[in-house]
């Protein structure tokens, strides 16, 4: 059986007070690395929840969303260099170190790219539109490994994650709980959207774009802001990435981190408001319990995720509702 | 004499050297059903599909309401009342019944770009869907999901979300096409009723249904026009026997 | 001037390598309707093939059927294996489950043979350079690349054109259901153009040896250019990927050759060569943006 109507917001509270605990409960268990784990599995759950938006609400097959996660990390970093060194970026836009500002910074700059890309992208679809946004991704990542100023190939070192007034940022604690808060936000955010009226178009043009168009709608408009929305929650997860890991590099964008996002989203069930935050989950455990016997672990990350794409339909979260519904 | 609702001029498509519509004239009134008839393969849908504006015809002209709508889009035509039904139902799988008209109404009714309210509980498209189905005789089926549905009831869906967008001319491809003769009977009760509000061009193989339901007639072979009038016109044209009723066991 | 042939030479050279890539994937595509990633690992597969036998026995030539049959080999194992399971399925599972096979083939390759690149050495026959103008000296290797480039190019054209085999993929790739009517064993052609497919990304990958370094990743990397290939050229269409491989190698190549030297002209050396560098190689990309802005299908679909 389904987890019925009113179990769900039950979970998501349980879930949450458990978040909240964890930092004290990883220090009791002796694994303070833990936190750092769960952190982590919190900004992808991010990133994989906004591209669900376009991949399993909208249908778009987007592979290249490692650009917008890459480009809020971005915005964090460089922003930072500049307010380290003094002189504005361009000549006129100070750097700044305060997270009130990159943050949102991180999600507009991200939206601005994400209008671009999906503009153009979108005027194809199918099998195009994943090439597209792959060879974009790809483009944007060598912008970036060409930006010597920011430290090129290398990536950029930010000593100090970004302030927030009253909070001390550099503990790795606050570091977490400040993640925490904005996840739940987002996930606050997401749960009203996926019941909205975009949302209801969103899902109608993923079943039938051409229904869609019998009964008056332009789809162009609605897929394009879905897309830059969906841009935006990846830029957001990217600058806290960037604060976490207190680091950005081209490798926040190379495409095999489209394709991990992708995984993640299949891994927890495709089109469901929680699924990326548990394929996140999944996927960040596997790969530290494989990394940790071989540092092969991406063959086994390899052989698990062809097994979940053959042979379960709706990813982890439908293979264990399939299992606990075979045994009862 | 009415000004004609759909007043289609010189229409031409054609696929590489295949000539799928040749310049076809064309007039609905309102208050009327103008049935399209001809054998398989002359065009219909085709026709069908430039008019909703999904193929762009290569010449012609398509006027509705006096205004000509060549330039739109498919969604563009609907806002301006023109709605379609589609032969092989074309409706949201995962969806239950009652949000496939629901979402016909919130298009209709604009505010799409709302993100975060919840629209479920949103009475303004609940409610009229519900009516909707009520009056269709769906009510009871409002939380199937559409991939349950039976043909005959996804025939009935498919008028009644095209019926949502609030048309003034419907295109139906086919409605009759795998009924059983009670739902059929039903479905030409239902046309007919709605045929003072509704202009409609019908296309249709069941023969009983077009003669019952149409105020005027035109056949189309070989995407050509060759003959357009009353029922009675119809049945006594030489050309239209030869061309097209000699065979029409077949067709049927 | 000399020198600007030259690099134009050095365009076709990577534009024809771009063509037997992007030829495999398209037909694939334009006939099974499956989109493969793994595409790239199959060229990595054809290069280590060559390379180990190369080395190994010391001859070229041994080395060329060993790349072809193991790609060919790789190409039908995958498509019975894991393809096939995928022509019904939506285009997110076939990117997943060839993406896992990418991250599979890359990890055995890494297992067997390390992370270090190898390196094939350049056959002796072709090792030396020719005079082709006066004072335009030119690597024979090269050449024999854009030869066997153009030379499958016409050969492709024949099969497609001209055979049974060619008849049904045209068939295929507008009517599936119609080829199935024919009562020709569906299975069993998707299964050969697969293997057509790969046997081209593994000559693509032997003639690569030679070159470039033979490592992990390389297949990847000339992947997303082909996709930038195929969107230009147009989805399906084994003409549009012929003339877009050649426009995009050329493109590249003369982009990355000229480009540092311009900059230069206008700020510090090593700035210059960074940025010229990086805006080299997003140079095919924004030409596939402008591409996309005029005709969103490619330059040789025709618009339906």
């Amino acid at each position: 059986m389904s987890i019925s109507k009113l179990g769900r917001p039950l979970i998501a509270l349980a879930v949450l007070a458990l978040l909240i605990a964890l930092p004290l409960l990883a220090e009791a268990m002796g694994q303070p690395a833990l936190t750092s784990m769960v952190a982590r599995i919190l900004i992808y759950g991010i990133a994989a929840a906004s591209l669900n938006i376009v991949l399993g609400y909208g249908g778009m097959v987007s592979f290249g969303h490692a650009a917008f996660f890459g480009i809020g990390g971005y915005v964090v970093g460089i922003l930072y260099a500049h307010h380290a060194s003094g002189d504005p970026l361009l000549g006129f836009i100070p750097g700044t170190n305060q997270l009130l500002i990159t943050l949102p910074a991180a999600i507009l700059v991200s939206g601005l790219a994400a209008l671009v890309i999906g503009a153009l992208s979108l005027r194809t679809s199918g099998v195009q539109f994943i090439m597209i946004t792959l060879a974009f991704a790809q483009m944007l990542f060598f912008l970036f490994v060409s930006l010597k100023a920011y430290g090129g190939d290398d990536g950029l070192i930010i000593r100090r994650a970004n302030e927030v007034p009253w909070l001390n940022m550099r503990d790795k604690q606050t570091v977490y709980y400040v993640c925490l808060a904005v996840t739940t936000v987002f996930f606050i955010l997401l749960w009203r959207f996926v019941n909205s009226r975009f949302a209801n178009v969103l899902n109608g043009l993923r079943q039938s774009e051409k229904r869609m168009a019998a009964i008056g709608l332009p789809a162009y408009r609605y897929k394009l802001a879905a897309f830059v929305i969906s841009g935006m929650g990846a830029g957001c997860a990217g600058a806290l990435m960037a604060n976490f890991l207190r680091f950005a590099s081209p490798d926040m964008l190379h495409w095999t981190k489209s394709g991990e996002l992708m995984v993640m989203v299949i891994l927890g069930g495709v089109g469901t408001l929680f699924g990326p935050l548990a394929g996140a989950a999944v996927y960040i455990a596997l790969e530290s319990i494989l990394a940790s016997w071989t540092e092969y672990w991406q063959l086994g990350v390899g052989m698990i995720l062809l097994f979940v794409v053959l042979y379960t339909h709706g990813g982890v979260q439908a293979l264990a509702q399939r299992l606990v519904g075979r045994q009862t | 004499m009415n000004a004609p609702i759909l007043a289609v001029r010189g229409l031409v498509k054609h696929f590489g050297g295949l000539i799928a519509t040749d310049s076809v004239d064309l007039d609905v009134l309102p208050g009327q059903i103008h049935a399209l008839i001809g054998p398989n393969g002359a065009g219909k849908t085709t026709l069908i599909a430039q008019l909703a504006g999904e193929l762009r015809p290569n010449g012609g002209s398509i006027a509705l309401d006096g205004r000509t709508i060549d330039a739109l889009p498919a969604a563009a035509r609907v806002a301006r009342g023109l709605a379609r039904t589609f032969q092989i139902t074309c409706l949201l799988p995962d969806c239950s019944v009652r949000d496939n008209v629901a979402i016909a109404v919130q298009i209709r009714q604009g505010h799409s770009f709302r993100f975060l309210r919840n629209a479920h509980r949103d009475e303004g498209l609940r409610g009229e869907a519900e009516t909707r189905l009520a009056a269709a005789g769906l009510a009871g089926r409002a939380d199937e999901i559409v991939a349950n549905l039976s043909h005959g009831e996804r025939k009935q869906l498919e008028l009644v979300v095209a019926l949502a967008t609030r048309p003034r001319i419907l295109l139906l491809d086919e409605p009759m096409a795998g009924l059983g003769h009670a739902e059929s009977q039903q479905m030409i009760k239902t046309l007919r009723a709605l045929k003072k509000d509704v202009a409609m061009l019908l296309v249709e193989h069941d023969m009983e249904a077009v003669f019952q339901l149409a105020d005027r007639i035109s056949v189309l072979v070989y995407g050509r026009v060759i003959a357009s009038g009353t029922a009675d016109e119809i049945r006594r044209d030489p050309e239209v026997r030869k061309a097209y009723l000699g065979d029409g066991d077949e067709a049927c | 001037m000399t020198l600007f042939f030259e690099q134009t030479l050095n365009g076709l050279q990577f534009g024809v390598m771009l063509f037997l890539m992007a030829a495999g994937l398209t037909l694939i595509f334009g006939i099974m309707g499956i989109i493969n990633l793994a595409h790239g690992s199959i060229y990595m597969v054809g290069a280590y093939a060559g390379t180990l036998v190369i080395t190994e026995t010391g001859s070229f030539l041994l080395g060329v059927p060993a790349a072809l049959a193991v790609a060919a080999i790789t190409g039908i194992v995958m498509e019975v294996a894991v393809i096939r399971r995928l022509y019904r399925r939506d285009h997110l599972d076939q990117v997943l489950a060839t993406f896992a096979i990418i991250l599979i083939l890359n990890q055995a390759i890494t297992i067997f043979f390390g992370r270090q690149p190898l390196f094939a050495p350049m056959p002796d026959a072709f090792s030396g350079s020719v005079e082709l103008l006066p004072g335009l000296f030119y690597p024979v290797y090269r050449l024999v690349i854009i030869l066997v480039g153009l030379a499958v190019a016409a050969g492709l054209y024949i099969l497609i054109n001209r055979t049974r085999i060619g008849m049904l993929v045209r068939a295929g790739s507008t009517n599936r259901d119609m080829v199935r009517a024919l009562g020709v064993d569906i299975r069993m052609l998707y299964t050969v153009v697969f293997a057509l497919g790969a046997l081209l990304a593994g000559l693509a990958g032997l003639m690569a040896g030679p070159v470039l370094a033979v490592q992990v990743g390389m297949g990847e990397q000339i992947l997303i250019t082909t996709f930038v290939v195929v969107v230009i050229g147009g989805v399906g269409s084994i003409k549009g990927a012929f003339y877009a491989s050649l426009i995009i190698g050329v493109v590249d190549t003369l982009l990355r050759a000229y480009l540092p030297g311009l900059l230069r002209q206008f700020m510090v050396g090593s700035e210059a060569d960074a940025l010229g560098a990086g805006i080299s190689s997003m140079g095919i990309y924004l030409l596939m943006a402008l591409v996309l802005l005029a005709r969103p299908k490619g330059l040789f679909v025709a618009d339906s």
